[in-house]
C-alpha cells in the first residue's frame, strides 16, 4: 500500500492548524498535526484530529442534483452548468443584474472567493456579493 | 488580530472578553492557559463561566449586552487614578475629550449597577490592566454578535489606546475569527463594499482599476449583505442566489423569515459537499469539493496564509474553481482554467497587502499580511508606530441596551454559542462519529433556581420558544450560566437555535444580534 502524507490546514476554526492528512488508495487513513506548523506545533483538538470522517461520509454529494416540483433527480455536469447559466441569464436579462445575489463562504480557499466575487462583478455585474451572516 | 497567537504568551495581563477560547479556538484558549499557570494575570469578562473563567483571576460577570457600561467603567476608574498613559494619548492618538465626556457617567457606582459587576473586581481589573508591563485583549463573537457589537469593539479599542496597550509585544486588540478563512473571504472581497484587499467598492478610481485588470466594466450600484439579500427576496426584487458551502437555513437568525425567503427565489444554485436544510429548497445544486480535495490557500485568525494542498482528487470530479470558472464562461465572460497558483498570483498582482507572496513562497513558509514584496518577512504585529488611518481615533462611546429583553412573557434571556466537540451548524461534525457521540442533541444550560422554578430536573425535556420559533432540547442544570439566561448551542439542524434568534442587528457590521433575545422554557 502506497501511503502519501500531504501537509494542509485544518477547514474548522480561525486557528488554522497545519494538519497532514495521511491517504491511501483514495482514502484518508487519518489526520495528523504538522509537525513544525506554527500555530499547533504538534497537537490537534479533538475536531482536527476527527476531520477525515467527514471528507469521506457516505452522505457526500457526488452529482448536480436538479429538483423539479417533488422530484430531485441527477444530472452530469455539462447539463447542470448548461442549465445554471441558461437560468442567471434569463434573470439577468429580465430583471437586471442586482436581480441576483451571491453569498461566498469563509469555508472556502482564498482563491475560490476571489474567483466568486470576480464572477459576481464580472460575469454578473453586481456588488451583492457576501458571506453568510457574519458568523 | 493586530498581534500574533505566540505573543498571548508574551502578555503580563489577558483580558479575554466574549471568548470561550477553549472551546471555539483551542490553540488559543492553550496558549492563555499556559501563559496563566507560567504567572500571567488573566481576567475574563463573560456572563457565562466557562473553563477560562474558572481558570481567571478576576471573572467579570457581566449582565449580557452591558460591554460598553463596563469598559467605559473601567476607564473611568484608570483615568480617575492616573493610571493612564498621557505619552501614548498624546502622541498616537487623537478625540480624547470626548472619550472623556462618555466615560464620565460611568462612576463605579453606576457601572454596578449597570453590569452587576462588584467594584472591588472592576478596580481591581482596571489596575492590572492598565499598569501591567504589557497587556493584551483577545475577543471574540460574544463581543460583535450584538446590535452595538461595532460600539462593543472600538470600546475595546479606546481602552487600549488610554493604556497604551498597543503596538508592542503583549499588548494589542485581537478579534478571534469563527471561521477558518473568514479572515481570507474578506481579504478576497467577499463582500458588497469592498474589491480585494479591502479597496472601496463606492470608489470610482478603485472601480477603475478593476475595470481595467479584469477587462470588464464594473457596477456602480452599492451591493447588499447577506441580510439584506434575504429582505430583498422577501420583497421580491431580488430573484436568484448562489450559495457557495454556506447553511444560512441552520445560521442565520429568525430561521423561519430566511427559510421563507429563499423559497420565493425564482432559481437558487447551492454548492455544497453535503445535502443541508439550504440546498433542500435549491432548484440545483453542485456537489462542492472538500478542503482535502481543493489547491490553494486559506488566512488565519492572525492573518497568516497558509497553504491548503490537495490530498484527495475531488469526490464528484471537479473543484470549486473549476466549476465558477466554467460557470463564468458559460454567462459571457471568459475565465480561463487557470490553476489556484495562478489565480493566487492575480489576486496578490492586484492586492497590496499581499503582494509579495506566491503559493511558491508560502510552500516555504506561512507569511501574514501585509507583505507588500518578495523580500518582506511579513508583518505578524500591526499598528507598531501608526495606526492605519495615522492617529489613533477615540470613540467615545455611549450605552446601546439589547433589542429584547425579556419580558412576563418570555422571561429568559438566550445567549447562543458553540460547544465543544460540534462545530457551527454540524454539516461536518455531525458525521464525524466521535464528535457526534459527545454531543449528540440539543441541551440548553439553565441555572438550578431557573430550573426549580419551572419544575424542570437536569435531563428533562422542554421546549425553548421565543417570539419567532421553537425548539425542543433536554436541559442541563448548571450554574454556568446565570440566573435569568439559558444558553444554547447551534449546531443541530433537527433543533436549530437560531429559529428563536432576533435579526435585529448592529447598523454598521450588520452583524446579528445572536447573542441576546427573549426565551421561555416550558416543561413537556
Ligand atoms: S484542530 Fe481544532 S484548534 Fe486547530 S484549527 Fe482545527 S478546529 Fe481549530
Amino acid at each position: 500500500m502506497d501511503i502519501r502524507h500531504t501537509p494542509t490546514v485544518c477547514p474548522y476554526c480561525g486557528c488554522g492548524c497545519g494538519l497532514t492528512l495521511e491517504t491511501a488508495e483514495g482514502r484518508v487513513l487519518r489526520a495528523i498535526p504538522t509537525a513544525d506548523a506554527p500555530v499547533n506545533r504538534g497537537r490537534l483538538c479533538v475536531k482536527g484530529w476527527n476531520v477525515h470522517d467527514f471528507v469521506q461520509h457516505p452522505d457526500r454529494l457526488t452529482r448536480p442534483l436538479l429538483r423539479e416540483d417533488r422530484e430531485t433527480r441527477p444530472l452530469d455536469w455539462e447539463s447542470a452548468l448548461d442549465l445554471a447559466a441558461r437560468e442567471l441569464h434569463r434573470i439577468r436579462d429580465a430583471y437586471g443584474p442586482d436581480s441576483i445575489g451571491i453569498l461566498t463562504s469563509a469555508r472556502c480557499t482564498n482563491e475560490e472567493n476571489y474567483l466568486l466575487q470576480k464572477f459576481a462583478r464580472c460575469a454578473v455585474g453586481t456588488h451583492n456579493i457576501d458571506h453568510c451572516a457574519r458568523l | 488580530m493586530t498581534n500574533p497567537f505566540d505573543d498571548l504568551e508574551r502578555s503580563d495581563c489577558l483580558l479575554v472578553v466574549g471568548s470561550n477560547a477553549t472551546v471555539a479556538h483551542p490553540m488559543v484558549g492553550m496558549r492563555l492557559l499556559r501563559r496563566k499557570r507560567a504567572g500571567g494575570f488573566l481576567i475574563v469578562a463573560d456572563p457565562r463561566r466557562t473553563t477560562l473563567a474558572e481558570q481567571a483571576d478576576i471573572h467579570l460577570r457581566l449582565r449580557p449586552g452591558t460591554d460598553v457600561p463596563l469598559f467605559n467603567g473601567l476607564m473611568r476608574i484608570i483615568h480617575d487614578n492616573g493610571w493612564h498613559n498621557r505619552e501614548f494619548i498624546e502622541t498616537r492618538t487623537e478625540n480624547f475629550p470626548a472619550l472623556l465626556d462618555a466615560i464620565a457617567p460611568w462612576t463605579p457606582e453606576a457601572t454596578e449597577a449597570a453590569t452587576g459587576v462588584p467594584r472591588d473586581l472592576l478596580f481591581r481589573a482596571a489596575e492590572a490592566y492598565a499598569v501591567s508591563a504589557a497587556s493584551s485583549i483577545v475577543y471574540c463573537l460574544g463581543v460583535t454578535q450584538h446590535r452595538c457589537g461595532v460600539n462593543n469593539v472600538r470600546v475595546l479599542a479606546d481602552l487600549a489606546m488610554l493604556c497604551g496597550q498597543i503596538g508592542r509585544p503583549g499588548t494589542g486588540v485581537n478579534p478571534l475569527r469563527g471561521q477558518n478563512n473568514v479572515q481570507g473571504s474578506c481579504d478576497m472581497g467577499g463582500l458588497p463594499d469592498y474589491y480585494p484587499g479591502y479597496q472601496k467598492a463606492d470608489d470610482p478610481a478603485v472601480r477603475e482599476a478593476f475595470a481595467r485588470a479584469w477587462g470588464c466594466p464594473q457596477p456602480s450600484t452599492p451591493g447588499l449583505t447577506s441580510l439584506e439579500m434575504m429582505e430583498a427576496l422577501h420583497k421580491g426584487t431580488l430573484k436568484a442566489m448562489i450559495i457557495l458551502g454556506e447553511n444560512p437555513v441552520v445560521s442565520d437568525p429568525d430561521a423561519n423569515h430566511v427559510r421563507q425567503a429563499l423559497s420565493k427565489a425564482e432559481f437558487l444554485l447551492c454548492i455544497d459537499i453535503f445535502p443541508t436544510p439550504t440546498t433542500e429548497l435549491a432548484h440545483l445544486t453542485l456537489p462542492g469539493a472538500s478542503f482535502a480535495e481543493s489547491e490553494g490557500t486559506f488566512t488565519n485568525s492572525e492573518r497568516r496564509v497558509q497553504r491548503v494542498r490537495q490530498a484527495l482528487p475531488p469526490l464528484a470530479g471537479r473543484s470549486n474553481s473549476r466549476v465558477i470558472q466554467e460557470l463564468s464562461t458559460r454567462m459571457g465572460y471568459p475565465m480561463p482554467p487557470d490553476s489556484p497558483a495562478a489565480v493566487f498570483d492575480e489576486i496578490c498582482a492586484l492586492t497590496p497587502l499581499l503582494r509579495g507572496m506566491s503559493h511558491e513562497r508560502l510552500d516555504r513558509e506561512s507569511l501574514c499580511w501585509p507583505c507588500p514584496d518578495k523580500n518582506h518577512p511579513g508583518a505578524p504585529m500591526l499598528h507598531a508606530d501608526r495606526f492605519t488611518r495615522g492617529k489613533g481615533l477615540f470613540a467615545g462611546l455611549a450605552h446601546v441596551p439589547p433589542a429584547e429583553l425579556p419580558d412576563a412573557e418570555y422571561p429568559l434571556l438566550l445567549n447562543t454559542g458553540m460547544g465543544h466537540s460540534q462545530y457551527l451548524t454540524g454539516t461536518m461534525t455531525r458525521r464525524c462519529p466521535m464528535l457526534e457521540r459527545e454531543m449528540p442533541h440539543l441541551e440548553v444550560d439553565m441555572h438550578p433556581d431557573d430550573a426549580r422554578a419551572l419544575g424542570l430536573r437536569n435531563g428533562a425535556r422542554a421546549r425553548l420558544s421565543s417570539r419567532r420559533g421553537a425548539v425542543a432540547a433536554r436541559v442541563h442544570i448548571t450554574d454556568a450560566v446565570p440566573a435569568g439566561t439559558v444558553f444554547a448551542p447551534l449546531h443541530f439542524a433537527e433543533a436549530p437555535v437560531n429559529l428563536l434568534t432576533s435579526a435585529e442587528r448592529d447598523p454598521v457590521s450588520k452583524t446579528p444580534e445572536f447573542k441576546i433575545c427573549a426565551v421561555r422554557v416550558e416543561k413537556v
